[in-house]
Order: structure tokens, then sequence, then C-alpha cells
């Protein structure tokens, strides 16, 4: 199932997000997708699917799908539901015979498609247990509608919905943690992985993912230039900070057993991760300190209760 | 030789879909649509079908799953009622402009609120825009026949459209009566295998479904709904007459009684049709007067043509409602069918009632009483009401 690492002969795989897609210079969630897919057997054929967001509407605008793939986009708040549809539908036809060949189920949604809109539908086709894979590229707001809060806006955030003014900090509230939430399904995979040096932690994970049988959720942290506010160039060192500052912990449930995928020798402030990026510029002014450090006392507690689970 | 057995409304729809043996059903229980997940989940539970049920947390994740499982390839079905298929609202259209044909057994019932999970028809009438064919039935054997002859319309490669079969709750869901049933096989040549020409699982060509279709694309896929909507016309009376060559039962777009001499008619839908026909008889019979009935049966695409054709020459048509829709000035039936006298320019009086909202008892009498107050509108010709009630309490 697992094969060793090879950054050579993965990235040299056909790419099967065709280019000429309309997303943004800079975006993760792309970058995501291109990703996971190359995780996926060059022998193997799949069913793409997405919840309506950026991801959808750049990559099959009528006439033209960016997807190698069978690709279907539904509604918002439906991919878990839709992809089960397609996954059932599968195994009838394969026991019928009338399919030979093999097929692999990866939903993608962003994180008002997976956290929020279709948290009910995903988590009815994670309990179910079809054997799929569902990918949320999370970037932690309504990036498509521009910008508002989500469950997965860290807190401070200022977003067009929470924005910081003269008696407002940005967002009240702490993010959801979706990923131990799916781990809580009990589904035999659940992983949260993001950008990293040479990708092998999201490939490794996205092929786990898709080989495991059953259900599984991947959560891939994908930054958002517009949302978030840096240059499209910093997005790899903005995924360094937030991994290196534990506001993003690499790990992976198997079969129950909660894993570190990797703990930083030297944790770094948080600090370092917010102040790259421009929608928590106001936690940079006078009297943002306390904030900062509000911040950075949910992140540690975060952390060393993940340690726990994971035993290190 | 057909099958004589005594069933009830759901547990016919049940039986239409263990002969049709679909791919998928996803559903969600809800009253009074309920049996019929469950009678399927039996005969999965016995082997009796090779259909894969999918136990969906939610009516919109049952109609999304019936889109991914017919997107797929598969042929897939789905039963609900009221609130549940409110629920399923956006999914209806979804299924409709994806060009699905799904089929989905509705157990009409009142929508909420107040909550009531009696017979009317708020449900389908409000999903009447959807681009949903739909087919309706006065009792059980209707329901049954419908069922049968729902996926052959709906797969015809001139129509590609999803159809709503539906029934009224408890009154045909839950009445059990004498039904004569088709055998399997033959059954299944009459509805014969899904094979569509473009699928998800196609090995020979990929499929991409549900773009964004900016507006230079969109109003031309709401323009190919309509061409599927009109060319269904053809198909379903097509596929009603190769029914009828099966069974020997007769279907069309509608059914008249004693309509050829009738003066005063009755247009209606659903279970209450057959308390109707007996009113028209005890009226004939009692007095002489010419009373008739006419009962729709498909809405979807509606029979303008040959609906103003059947009534223009009447002396008084009432249209009775089981909906409301809030314009203040009707229910949808009774726009409708006003609308299409409208263009033939017919004499006819038309007056329009709402009955039975919320599962309401309707009489013979009540319906005795409609025919009387049709003689005294085709002698006066003055609408007192254009909007009213049967059986409401005034005080």
């Amino acid at each position: 199932m697992e094969t060793a690492y090879n950054y050579k002969e993965v990235m040299s795989r056909p790419e099967r997000l065709a280019p000429g897609h309309r997303m943004c210079a800079g975006c993760g969630g792309t970058v995501a997708v291109r990703a996971v897919l190359r995780a996926l057997h060059p022998e193997d054929r799949a069913v793409i699917g997405n919840a309506t967001g950026c991801l959808e509407v750049s990559t099959f605008m009528y006439p033209y799908t960016a997807y190698e793939d069978s690709y279907i986009h539904n509604a918002f708040e439906n991919a878990g539901a839709t992809m089960s549809g397609v996954e059932t539908a599968y195994r009838v036809l394969r026991k019928k015979g009338k399919i030979g060949e093999n097929y692999k189920f990866i939903t993608f949604g962003g994180d008002g498609g997976t956290y929020d809109i279709g948290f009910q539908s995903l988590s009815g086709a994670m309990e179910r247990g079809h054997d799929m894979v569902y990918v949320c590229y999370d970037n932690g707001a309504y990036m498509n509608t521009g910008t508002q809060r989500s469950s997965a806006t860290p807190q401070f955030a200022d977003t067009t919905t929470t924005p910081a003014g003269e008696v407002s900090s940005g967002k009240v509230q702490v993010r959801k943690d979706l990923t131990a939430v799916m781990a809580e399904h009990h589904i035999p995979y659940a992983a949260q992985t993001t950008f990293t040096g040479n990708f092998r932690d999201l490939h490794t994970k996205a092929e786990k993912a898709i080989y495991t049988p059953g259900a599984a959720f991947l959560n891939v942290m994908s930054p958002c230039p517009r949302g978030w506010g840096y240059e499209p160039a910093e997005l790899m060192q903005i995924c360094r900070l937030a991994v290196e500052s534990c506001y993003w912990p690499l790990y992976e449930v198997v079969d129950g057993k909660w894993i570190l995928s990797y703990e930083p020798k030297n944790k770094l402030p948080v600090e370092d991760f917010l102040r790259s990026q421009k929608r928590f510029k106001h936690l940079f002014t006078p009297g943002g300190e306390e904030l900062i450090a509000q911040f950075q006392a949910e992140v540690d507690k975060r952390w060393e209760e993940l340690k726990k689970k994971c035993g290190a | 030789m057909a099958i004589r057995e005594r069933l009830s409304g759901n547990e016919a729809v049940a039986y239409a879909i263990r002969q049709i043996n679909p791919d998928v059903m996803p559903a969600f229980p809800i009253t009074p649509s309920t049996e019929i997940p469950q009678y399927v989940a039996n005969y999965i539970a016995n082997g009796k079908v090779d259909t894969e049920f999918i136990h969906v947390e939610s009516e919109h994740s049952a109609m999304s799953a019936a889109i991914g499982a017919c997107a797929a390839g598969a042929r897939a079905v789905t039963a609900t009622s009221s609130c549940g298929m409110a629920l399923m609202w956006e999914e209806l259209y979804v299924a409709a402009s994806d060009r699905l044909p799904i089929v989905l057994a509705l157990v009409n019932r009142a929508l909420s609120g107040p909550i009531n999970i009696n017979a009317d028809h708020s449900d389908s009438m409000g999903a009447r825009d959807t681009g949903w064919i739909q087919i309706y039935a006065e009792s059980n054997q209707e329901v049954y026949d419908n069922f049968l002859q729902a996926y052959p319309i709906a797969e015809h490669e001139a129509v590609h459209l999803p159809v709503m079969i539906c029934q009224d709750g408890f009154i045909t869901s839950h009445g059990v009566e004498n039904i004569l049933l088709a055998e399997d096989d033959r059954v299944k040549e009459f509805v014969g295998e899904y094979c569509p020409a473009h699928y998800l699982l196609n090995e020979k060509e990929p499929m991409a479904l549900g773009p964004y279709a900016v507006s230079n694309y969109y109003m031309e896929t709401k323009r190919g709904q309509r061409e599927a909507m009109e060319n269904a016309r053809q198909v379903i009376l097509e596929v009603a007459e190769r029914f009828e060559k099966m069974t020997g039962r007769k279907y069309g777009f509608f059914e008249e009684y004693r309509m050829e001499d009738a003066e005063y008619v009755i247009v209606i839908i659903g279970s209450a049709a057959g308390t109707c026909r007996a009113a028209v008889d005890r009226i004939r019979e009692v007095s002489g007067k010419k009373a008739g009935l006419l009962k729709i049966r498909v809405f979807r695409p509606f029979p303008e043509k040959e609906l103003a054709e059947a009534l223009k020459d009447k002396k008084a048509v009432a249209v009775l409602d089981r909906s409301e829709m809030f314009s203040a000035t009707g229910g949808p039936l009774g726009t409708e069918v006003r609308s299409a006298l409208y263009g033939v320019k017919s004499q006819a009086e038309v007056v329009n009632y709402f009955y039975g909202l919320g599962g309401r008892d309707i009489t013979v009498e009540d319906f005795e009483e409609v025919y009387v107050k049709l003689e005294e509108l085709a002698q006066t010709r003055v609408v007192k009401d254009m909007y009213a009630y049967i059986g409401l309490r005034e005080k």
C-alpha cells in the first residue's frame, strides 16, 4: 500500500488537474488538489467531487474542465453525500459486472463547505464508511464570497464579517478542531497536513487516505493570499511558520491511534506566524500583546493535548 | 395473468421498486412515506433485490446521493414527503438541470407550519417549477402503474428528466385496496436496463458534471430543460400505450369521467377524485343534471392544449386545489386551468376552491354542493368568490 516516497518520481507524474484553471497565483487550494491527486497511482481511475467554492467555480467553468478524471460538483453543503452516492453506484455496478476498472473517490471542499454548511453531509458520509476520501482545503474563511469568517477562522482574524475596528479585535471565537472531530467518528484514517519541504508529509498522508479501505478524512491547511494577506511567493514560508509554531500540527489518526508526524525542535512563537499576514496586523499595534499572548496560550493548550493523545 | 393482491399505496410502490430492482436507494424516514424505504430495506435484507441502500442523515443528502449515484451511471430511487421534500428543494433543481432520470416516490403531505402529517399537495405543488415531471394517482392501482411507467419516461433519450410519482398521504399510502400486479418478468422487460450515454464511471470517456455556467451559457440549459419537458408529453403517451398493451389499463394526461355531455365539471388531482366520481353518479341519477369530472394525472408537463379542449365548451368549471400558493388569487391548479382556457377563448365560467388542506375530509355531499353552485354560476354568470373554501370552519 504505502510506498517509499520518491520525490522525483512523484513530482514527474502526469498532472491530473490541468493548467489553465482560474485559481489565484499563490493559492494553497490548487497546490493541495494537485498534491493529493499525485498520490493516486497512475493506473487508477478516480471520480473527483467538489463542494461549491473557489475551486469549483475556477476549475469547471462551462464548457471547460481542468480535471483529467471524471468530476462532479453538486452544491455547497453536500459534497460528502454526493460522493457517497457515486461510491455506492460503483459498488453496485461493479458487482453487476458493468465496471472492470479500479476507481477511487476523492472529494474536495473548502472549510466553509466542510466545517460549516457541509458538516452534516460529511459526518453522514464518514459514519456510513463509504470508501472515499474527503479532503478539506482549509483556508480559514469563506474565501469565494470574499473572506467571511467560518468556524475554521482563527481567533482575532480580521475578516469581512468580523472586521477589526475600534471596538473589535476580529473574530471572537477560537477555531473548530475538525480533524479531531472527524477522528472521533472512528474512521480508519484521518490526518492533518499542509505544504512542507518536499511534500512528503502531504503525499504519504494522501496516499494512505486514498488507499485505506473505508472512509478517510484529510485536512490540508491551504493559505489564501487574498484572505490572509501575503505575497504569492510567501506561501511555503507561511506554511512552515504554521507548522514550526505548532499552530497547525502535522498528525494522523490510524485506526484510532494518534500519531504525531512532526515535532519541531525549537517551537517558534506563534507571533512569527501571525506577523506574516495582514489579517492579524491589528494585533501588532499597541495593546495587541495581550491578544497575541492569548492566541499563544490557545496554541500551547492544543499542542499539549495533541501530544498527550499521541503519547509524545 | 396479472396477480390479484391487496396492498396499501406504500406497499404497492415498494413492490414496484422490488420488481424494477434499482441500483441505489438513498432515503430518510418521514411520515407518511417511511414505509417505502422500510419495505425496500426488508427486500434487501432478504436478498430479493440488488439495490444498495444509503442510510443518509437527511433528505437533502438523500437527493444529493441520488444525484451522485445517477450521475455515476446507476438507476436511483428515493422516497419522501412534505418537509423532507422541502429540505431537498435545492437538489430538485440540480437533479433536473443535470438531466438525471431519478425517480422520487412522493407521498403528499402538508408542509409545516403548523406541523401536520396528513394529505395535501403543498409539497409537490411547491416543487412544480423545479423541472421535474409530476404524475399523480387517485388509487393504489394508479400509483403502482405510474411508478412502473416512471423510468421509461425519465430515461427516454428525448427526455432525461427526473420524475415524481405522487400519491396522497395516508388516504392512498396507508389505505389497503385490491390491486392488480404485473408479473416480475414482464415488468423487467417493460422497464428495461438503464444505459446512459454519458456517466461518471464510463471507462471509455470521463465526464464532468455540475459546471459553473456564466450568463453566456445558463439560459440555454433552461431552454434545453424546456425542450425535454415538451418532449415528455409524447413520451408519456407512448409509454402509457406500451403499458396498456402489457396490462390493459389505459392512461393519458388526465382522466375524463362522464364528460361527453357534461355541462358542470370539477377538475381535481389525487384521491378525492373517487369521492367526486360518486357525487357525479348520484347527481346524474337523482336529478339528471349533467355533472362531469376531469382528474389530472400529469401536472408537469402541463397538458394545456388537451385540457382546454376538454373544458372549453362546458358551462361552468370548478377547479379544486389541495394546496395554497398565497397569491391571494387562487391555487396552482386553478391558475393554470384558467390560463389554459383563456388561450382558447372559452366562455366557460371558472371558479377555484380550496379543499382538504392538512388532510381535512371532503365528502360526496361537499362535491354535490359544488355542482349546485356551478349550476347557479352558469345561470347568473356572476362569480361571487373566485377563491372559496370547502369544509372551512368560518367561526
